[in-house]
């Protein structure tokens, strides 16, 4: 599914990453967790190609990341669903079409989508909101609909970062929920989280691997997780 | 990419319009650019036509006469004049040839020398006029015949004077056509800032559409398809004011000269409907350039 090779990832002279090796098999789940700026995110971001290491080899759907071109790059993050603690969603657009633009970008019908859209919303919980704008949505809508969006792709792979950054635990748990629901249809979930309560969590409902960053390398967490 | 983007423009996508957030100030700026430049670019296009017909004129009228003057001694003026007319009536080229009378050379004379000018007393040169065909005779071989027959004579085909004019009118026309291409150039450079300042504002969007799996190239067809339809309709619309302004002119009269004749006439009407594709095109091509250069900046 994905594998990094011995990768370093270095910025402005400065080395983020080191000696990261890891490899993801399809079903898995695992967290990614360590202090803030250990380089969780910049570690995600080189599993879906926003980022290149500096060396070392990312393999993604058995493709060498360095061989695709943007337009390649572009349509591998088809088959890979990302969450972000921030969400990003384009303000003018309402929820139902933010979580539509996987499928408006890749030229998809909408309107022949429109069945999948719904069942995704409620899913989430979100069908009474499809119409509000992402300004008027409280933290744990943002961060549903971002989910919802990540999926509707039907992606191999979902990766979250700080998925439950700004949310209460009640909410934390639901999305965790919706996480823990979506590597039992078979996909393949990577969360990079610092809240080590929730990653106890995960692990009383799902089989997680904890991998963690420190000093700039990866390692598997101790018994503690 | 520029196949994709043309079709796309042709075919439209209203999904893909919704992407990119509606922009203030640039929409403005390409709009007030396009109509500002089209409304130029009609009255460019109405001197390098309106220049282009005097030159066409001017060479015309002029190249279609000549004058043959004659200076001899008053007993052999009648003889000169008579070998003359018969030379040129031998001369290939030369349609007729006219002695002018002396009431006519008289004429000639009156606005420098007044109407009372006793001219039957004055040593006047006899004046005859030539009428060419229009394939026209040969200037160098007639005085050469004429130096031969007729030593009093001198031909002036208006050659002289005539070249510059025509030089002039038809540099007036490089001139607007040269207008032209730099009201198109300062358009493309206008809206290529446009452009540009609209993809810098967007830069998070651009972002987010590149991490739900957009390509560059749809990325960059959307704002394409947008500045390009922004710039179709300011210079629809400036293009449409320039021709009311055309229309506003006097028209063209032999008093007004050269000033009174300045618009269309004919086909060249239609010309100006061709500035807002072009406008059209120019956005098209400088926003193309600006959207691949900021997307492979952001990458």
């Amino acid at each position: 599914m994905i594998e990094l090779d011995n990768i370093a990832y270095s910025y402005g002279g400065a080395e983020l990453l080191s000696e990261i090796s890891i490899r993801l098999t399809p079903g898995s789940f695992h967290f990614l967790t360590g202090p803030s700026g250990a380089g969780k995110t910049t570690l995600l971001k080189l599993c879906y190609g926003a980022l290149l290491p500096t060396s070392g080899q990312v393999r993604l759907f058995d493709t060498d990341m360095r061989r695709l071109d943007r337009d390649q790059i572009a349509l591998m993050r088809r088959r890979i669903g990302v969450v972000h603690q921030d969400c990003r969603f384009l303000d003018h657009l309402t929820l139902a079409e933010n979580v539509a633009l996987p499928l408006t970008v890749s030229g998809r019908d909408l309107a022949a989508e429109a069945g999948n859209l719904g069942e995704l919303l409620n899913w989430v919980g979100l069908s009474a909101r499809s119409d509000a704008l992402p300004p008027e949505l409280s933290g744990g809508e943002r961060q549903r609909a971002a989910l919802a969006r990540a999926v509707i792709m039907s992606p191999d792979l979902v990766l979250a970062d700080e998925p439950t950054g700004n949310v209460d635990w009640d909410m934390s748990q639901r999305l965790l929920q919706l996480l823990v629901e979506l590597n039992r249809m078979g996909k393949t979930v990577l969360i990079a989280s610092h809240d080590l309560a929730l990653i106890r969590a995960a692990k009383t409902q799902v089989q997680a691997r904890v991998l963690r960053i420190s000093n700039r390398r990866l390692q598997l967490a101790g018994a503690d997780l | 990419m520029i196949r994709g983007a043309l079709s796309g423009l042709i075919a439209g996508d209203k999904q893909a319009d919704r992407v990119v957030p509606p922009s203030g100030f640039t929409a403005q700026l390409t709009l007030f650019a396009a109509g500002a430049m089209g409304f130029l670019a009609v009255f460019a296009l109405a001197l390098s036509l309106a220049s282009g017909r005097l030159a066409d004129r001017w060479a015309d009228e002029l190249a279609r006469s000549a004058t043959l003057r004659i200076s001899a001694p008053a007993d052999q003026m009648t003889a000169q004049t008579n070998a003359a007319l018969q030379v040129l009536r031998q001369t290939p080229g030369v349609q007729s040839a006219r002695a002018l009378s002396d009431a006519e050379q008289a004429a000639l004379l009156t606005p420098w020398f007044g109407p009372d000018l006793p001219i039957e007393t004055l040593p006047v040169p006899q004046l005859i006029e030539i009428v060419e065909t229009p394939q026209g005779f040969d200037a160098a071989g007639l005085r050469l015949r004429l130096s031969a027959q007729v030593p009093g004579a001198v031909l002036d085909d208006h050659t002289r004077w005539r070249r510059p004019l025509v030089e002039a009118a038809g540099r007036l026309r490089a001139l607007g056509l040269i207008s032209i291409l730099l009201i198109g150039a300062a358009m493309a450079a206008m809206i290529t800032l446009a452009a540009n300042a609209a993809l810098s504002a967007n830069a998070q969007v651009i972002e987010v559409l590149r991490l739900v799996g957009a390509k560059d190239g749809y990325i960059a067809q959307a704002f394409v398809r947008r500045f390009t339809f922004r710039a179709l309709i300011g210079a629809a619309v400036g293009a449409f004011l320039g021709v009311c302004g055309v229309l506003l002119l006097p028209e063209a009269s032999d008093e007004g000269g050269f000033l009174t004749g300045l618009g269309f006439a004919g086909l060249g009407w239609f010309y100006p409907l061709a500035i807002p594709p072009l406008g059209a095109v120019v956005a098209f091509v400088a926003t193309g350039y600006a959207a691949r250069r900021t997307l492979r900046g952001l990458s």
